[in-house]
């Protein structure tokens, strides 16, 4: 609908909007995460959900027990390989539309201690990230930027056309493979359709100025 | 909290267990935080007596851990006086000898009735490949349990008559000892999928 002409029928007290705009409103307004959390960036999660922070003003109050009933995953937290397959099928297990947030530097690439044995470098590796939240851990504040930030993306979602979300897309996938345990590490190591191979960069340095002695 | 007189200790244990190898390690620094090396063989009854011994009654294990030693070289510099043409002269000679490496078990022992500690005893196993077996101390330190997994998860020894060893941190599929010197990541998971920035050296243009 032409802006201008909605910002003018507002003005003769015409309230016009469109069923997608409503849906999503609605869709972004009750994002229920799953209750689920994994280290030191989930006490700043439930302290986000406390009356200082108070993430209900957002709508985001009702922490779901089940992974069938929840809307988001806020993989909080250092995720050990032990633990990946877990996280993977909970993600299987919610509904479409879901989404997830990794939050700090441990989700989304391993932090700190990205080059331990146990720890998996990255969530996106086998389940698709709407929104990273940087930080070590990330404050409450930013918790709730970054969730700002995906209720504005579910607002701005097309629901039909050809840039409509891929969870209206049947043929597209909503569940991932589960990693299993290997002799060595998780096999596979990552799931190759979501995460994006990293390339390889070469620099080609200027030629040395002669020094002028 | 009294301090303990470790040779005294040591002195009691070589009475208590006739025949057993006990070696007193030292330590250096500035902590001169000895140990005890107990012999494997006599290591249970060892550690029984330095529970229920009166005087001593370590009644708790706050803690037990492992340690890998790789097989090392040794270089030690030894000075020796020999005779070149009649004079005699001072020759610096460098000795190289390899050590074999082990696996080595940490217990730290406090008693909490006599309130003294910490009594810090090692075992070590013959080799890091296939003889890598050690005495349980559970029964006499139930407390032991889960760190001798953690311990057999980690460095790979194994404890026997543990009454339930089973990997504690990692899955059991899993196969390596990742807390090992010589322990090796998977290929996928070294680092080299990270973005890697290479700087292509242009000809001519050598930092010097």
């Amino acid at each position: 609908m032409d802006q201008d002409l909605k910002i003018q029928l507002g003005k003769q007290g015409v309230f016009t909007t469109t069923l997608e705009e409503v849906y999503n409103w609605g869709r972004k307004s009750s994002v229920w995460p799953l209750t689920f959390g994994l280290a030191c960036c989930a006490i700043e999660m439930i302290a986000t959900t406390m009356a200082r922070y108070d993430l209900a003003r957002f709508g985001a109050e009702v922490f779901r027990p089940s992974p069938r009933q929840a809307d988001l995953i806020i993989v909080s937290g250092t995720v050990t390989k032990k633990m990946a397959p877990q996280i993977v099928r909970l993600y299987n297990q919610m509904p479409e539309p879901k989404y997830v947030i990794a939050m700090g530097a441990c989700a989304i690439s391993g932090g700190p201690f990205r080059d331990g044995y146990n720890v998996l470098k990255g969530i996106d590796r086998y389940i698709p990230v709407d929104v990273h939240i940087p930080g070590c851990p990330p404050r409450p504040e930013a918790l709730i930027y970054g969730f700002m930030e995906l209720q504005r993306r579910i607002q701005q979602q097309e629901l039909t056309g050809v840039r409509a979300p891929s969870f209206t897309v049947p043929s597209e996938p909503s569940e991932f493979h589960i990693p299993a345990f290997g002799q060595h590490g998780l096999e596979p190591a990552m799931n190759a359709s979501i995460a994006p191979r990293p390339q390889l960069v070469q620099i080609t340095p200027a030629p040395a100025e002669k020094a002028t002695s | 909290m009294s301090a303990l007189d470790i040779n005294a200790i040591l002195q009691a244990m070589q009475t208590a267990v006739p025949g057993a190898q006990i070696t007193l390690l030292e330590n250096p620094s500035p902590s001169a935080q000895h140990s005890l090396l107990l012999p494997a063989e006599h290591a249970i009854a060892l550690a029984r007596f330095l529970r229920d011994e009166p005087t001593l009654r370590f009644d708790f294990c706050s803690n037990a851990t492992g340690v890998d030693w790789p097989d090392t070289e040794i270089t030690e510099k030894i000075k020796t006086k020999t005779l070149v043409d009649g004079v005699e002269k001072e020759v610096e000679e460098t000795r190289k000898t390899l050590r074999p490496g082990y696996l080595e078990a940490v217990y730290h022992l406090f008693s909490m009735e006599l309130k003294h500690g910490p009594l810090v005893i090692r075992m070590r196993t013959a080799d890091r490949a296939a003889n890598v077996s050690l005495p349980s101390m559970t029964a006499v330190w139930r407390s032991t349990d889960f760190q001798e997994r953690e311990i057999f998860d980690l460095f790979g020894i194994v404890f026997t008559g543990h009454h339930d060893l089973r990997r504690l941190l990692m899955w059991e599929e899993f196969t390596d000892h990742p807390m090992r010197k010589d322990y090796a990541p998977p290929a996928e998971d070294d680092g080299t999928e990270r973005p890697v920035v290479e700087v292509a050296a242009a000809e001519g243009s050598v930092a010097e």
